[in-house]
């Protein structure tokens, strides 16, 4: 394998950590004004993705990251093609960021109401924003020779955006759902689960079609076979919520998002931007590439720093990996039965 | 304004409000990681009220430096791809790493130490401090080293294919001398940021509290005694710190970017010895270097550039000669330049910034350097300064360094125009590597674009602004006992915590230091 399918992979691992980890507190957040009823059950939801948000997020900014070391090319004409949407993208984090920290700052009802309806919102925005960008990419933008955007600022927004932003966006929820079922106890955990029942089978399938659309455009053999993995996956979750199996619903909603991904990339590849003008125009692999020497250089650098930062973020969820309750006088009713 | 400019102003203000948080995200840190340290090593209860409150401004100050963080990685692909295309080989790797070796480091350790007090044990529990702040340490690291790669570039030739630098020394880029000089520089203006507000809290706190008539007995004494002490020390040796390094830099800078170096001194003609420019007046705004008048140092130009007080400086004008001659005397007239194709380049950077930002980054410096002697010498033998005037000049004198921090990178940043990625002088003309910042900007980006991100970016920054300066300003009246929002421990004067924990045996999730989810 050359270093350019190398750091493809990086990068594809890279997005699917982000999804898989931002994913359920993207969920959660999105799921307070549905799931949390009550003040005490908003303030469990939030307690469960509290430690955890932050370095979920360090995912995107590494994922972004990888794209410009590696890949300038597809950096350089995915941002500004999308540059609308990457600033909304942008306002929806920062709203969120501040909003977790500010929220307890200052003790009034109506406070806490504002920033958690700033969480909820700006998690919305990213979840979809972001699903749009990946959907683009994957399904095509309208890219001149140059790699540069014709037809105006919103020309990339189309079908391909939407069903990536509602793939993001359907994922995100069940997998919220299924974390809230896992990571919490009492009523709040009864809620949880029926939602993730109820939904997971709609809600995966915008994340299927785009998948199979991506596979119907340049898969193989394996990315249909990982496709019907995924698609299987969507049942097992389904069968495993029903039977209250919190952990092994989770573990298959996180096969579904692999599979998806897995389908999309694999798919892909070597192209990194379709050109919806033209073929000719895509941008692959090859051609938005940095030199094979700085390519070794950070194939170092990742080598040892991935498994590090994989190793410390594990820690970090065993340390808060008790189930979490609403009443304070049994914080720690058990542990987690994934 | 055309796409270019607009995109400026938004770099300039997304970047100078980022690094309003940055500063004392790493000063702060150290300084908190310190008083952890004390704590855990003597189990004095002023050490823990010490890491609570000044770790309470830490994070909320946190929080903002990486929301407004999150913008700078995507906006030099967002309105900048063609600089993204041209540097791809070495500036996208060294934020790739900054990402994966530092980023990640600081922002999982800092959640394990805001939520970890209690769950892991008590040394543990202060090495994930460590980690983050070390985390933020080597993040400015790679960031500076980006940087100086486009003041200075090194370790690149030109690939011949595609006319952009490809990357052949990643040890020559790492240890760039003007990284090296810019890192120890910022890491020290950084501390100085931290103890100013040390000082400047503690001196308020302080006074409020005697004229109270509150005991000079109590923890609370000793929490804000030594919170001055402290930021007085760091204060003053960080400041000569910040002299010594900047002195370095100022000596590299003569080398590498001299024209930027003869703006921030407004000397326009070639001077042997050279004075050095204390106040200026005329028309300095006009860009127009003859018509500046300025009160003057004899020789001392010539000690700060060249280490003695005879050698030449050369002048802005003739500078602007050297450079037309080597780099052109007008713009290609080519599409990417956009409406500068054709036009005169104008290697002198805006005078009035360079020269103003220059003076202001050293007077403020000097200031809080001042305060903080000041703050050492009011409190020394136990004394508390009550005199309003200088209690609070010294508060106001918090804004001071963060001022000079925005002074220095504003500099730095404009005293490079025309560049984007400056022709660094050590290597021969036909194999340097160069890029306007004209020829930068996104091509299929329209000015309506830019606008929009910049009006709405400024405005939602604004409204950050008043709701983080808002909780600060409460937080820190609130002081120690109230102000996050649990008791601290040891509730008696002379007393020590019930155990290791904050809050006793009380503990519940809730109460992880006081950023209660």
């Amino acid at each position: 394998m050359d270093l350019q399918t190398v750091w493809f992979v990086a990068v594809a691992v890279l997005w699917t950590g982000f999804l898989l980890l931002e994913g359920f507190d993207f969920g959660v957040a999105a799921l307070l004004p549905v799931l949390g009823r009550s003040k005490a059950d908003r303030h469990l939801m939030l307690r469960s993705i509290g430690p955890l948000w932050d370095g979920n997020e360090v995912w995107l900014v590494t994922a972004v990251g990888a794209v410009f070391a590696a890949f300038p090319g597809w950096y350089a004409s995915w941002l500004p093609a999308l540059y609308l949407p990457f600033v909304l993208v942008l306002v929806g984090l920062i709203i969120r960021a501040v909003a977790f920290e500010w929220r307890h700052s200052h003790h009034t009802e109506q406070w806490d109401a504002t920033w958690t309806r700033v969480i909820t919102t700006g998690s919305l925005i990213a979840a979809l924003g972001i699903g749009a960008a990946l959907g683009a990419t994957t399904l095509g933008l309208p890219l001149d020779a140059d790699g540069t955007r014709v037809g105006g600022a919103f020309s990339g927004l189309g079908w391909p955006a939407v069903l990536g932003a509602v793939a993001v966006l359907g994922f995100s929820l069940v997998h919220g759902a299924v974390f809230l079922a896992l990571k919490t106890d009492g009523p709040l955990r009864l809620a949880a689960r029926a939602f993730a029942q109820r939904w997971a089978l709609v809600a995966a399938l915008p994340l299927l079609a785009w998948a199979g659309l991506v596979h119907l455009r340049g898969g193989t053999a394996i990315t249909a076979f990982v496709w019907l993995v995924a698609a299987l996956a969507v049942l097992v979750t389904w069968a495993r919520i029903r039977v209250d199996r919190e952990g092994q619903a989770f573990a298959a909603w996180s096969v579904v998002l692999l599979a998806s991904t897995a389908t999309i990339f694999g798919a892909a590849f070597p192209v990194v931007l379709p050109s919806t003008i033209s073929s000719a125009f895509d941008v692959t692999v090859t051609g938005a590439s940095v030199s094979d020497y700085t390519l070794t250089i950070m194939t170092w650098a990742a080598g040892f720093g991935l498994p590090v930062v994989l190793g410390y973020q594990a820690w970090t969820y065993w340390v808060f990996r008790t189930r979490l309750s609403a009443e304070p006088e049994t914080p720690h009713a058990e542990k987690i039965d994934a | 304004m055309d796409v270019l400019d607009i995109a400026r102003w938004q770099f300039g203000i997304t970047t100078v409000y980022h690094f309003l948080m940055v500063p004392l995200t790493i000063g702060l840190g150290i300084l908190v990681a310190v008083m952890h340290t004390m704590w855990v090593r003597t189990d004095k209860p002023e050490w823990l009220r010490m890491t609570r409150f000044w770790g309470r401004i830490y994070l909320i100050n946190f929080v903002l430096g990486v929301a407004t963080g999150l913008v700078q990685e995507f906006q030099f692909g967002l309105a900048w791809s063609e600089y993204s295309r041209f540097v791809g080989d070495v500036f996208g790797s060294l934020l790739a790493m900054e990402a994966l070796l530092a980023f990640f480091l600081e922002s999982t350790f800092l959640g394990l130490w805001i939520f970890g007090w209690g769950r892991i044990p008590k040394k543990v529990h202060l090495a994930t401090l460590w980690a983050a702040v070390i985390g933020s340490i080597v993040s400015a690291f790679f960031i500076i080293a980006a940087n100086s790669w486009m003041q200075h570039p090194v370790g690149v030739i030109t690939d011949d294919a595609t006319g952009r630098p490809e990357q052949v020394d990643f040890l020559a880029v790492l240890t760039n001398n003007t990284a090296l000089a810019a890192f120890s520089h910022t890491l020290v203006a950084a501390l100085m940021v931290a103890g100013a507000a040390l000082v400047g809290v503690g001196l308020w706190h302080l006074r409020k509290r005697t004229l109270a008539g509150a005991p000079s007995t109590d923890v609370d004494h000793s929490v804000w005694r030594r919170s001055v002490r402290l930021g007085g020390y760091v204060s003053v040796a960080a400041f000569i710190l910040t002299a010594v390094t900047g002195d370095y830099q100022a000596k590299l800078m003569y080398q590498q970017q001299p024209l930027k170096m003869s703006s921030a001194e407004a000397l326009c003609t070639t001077e042997a010895p050279a004075p050095f420019s204390i106040f200026a007046i005329g028309k300095i705004g006009s860009n127009e270097c003859d018509d500046v008048h300025s009160w003057t140092v004899p020789y001392l130009l010539s000690y700060l550039a060249h280490g003695d007080f005879s050698t030449a400086v050369p002048g802005v004008n003739e500078l602007q000669q050297e450079y037309a001659a080597a780099y052109g005397a007008t713009y290609p007239d080519d599409p990417s330049f956009g409406d500068k194709a054709g036009e005169e380049i104008d290697y002198t950077p805006l005078l009035a910034v360079t020269y103003w930002n220059f003076r202001l980054m050293i007077s403020m410096g000097m200031v809080s350097a001042a305060v903080g002697a000041y703050a050492l010498w009011a409190t020394r033998k136990g004394r508390v300064p009550t005199n309003p005037i200088a209690v609070y000049g010294s508060l106001a004198a918090v804004a001071a360094p963060f001022v000079a921090n925005a002074a220095g990178w504003v500099f730095t940043e404009m005293g490079r125009q025309p560049f984007v990625v400056y022709p660094n002088p050590d290597v021969p003309r036909a194999e340097q590597v160069y890029f306007f910042t004209a020829q930068a900007v996104s091509p299929g980006v329209s000015a309506a674009e830019v606008l929009t991100s910049l009006s709405t970016l400024t405005v939602l920054y604004g409204a950050l602004a008043v709701v983080e300066a808002w909780l600060l300003v409460r937080f820190v009246r609130g002081g120690i006992t109230t102000g996050d929002g649990a008791p601290t421990p040891g509730h008696t004067p002379e007393g020590t915590p019930d155990d290791d924990q904050p809050g006793g045996r009380d503990r519940t999730d809730d109460d992880v230091l006081s950023f209660a989810y």
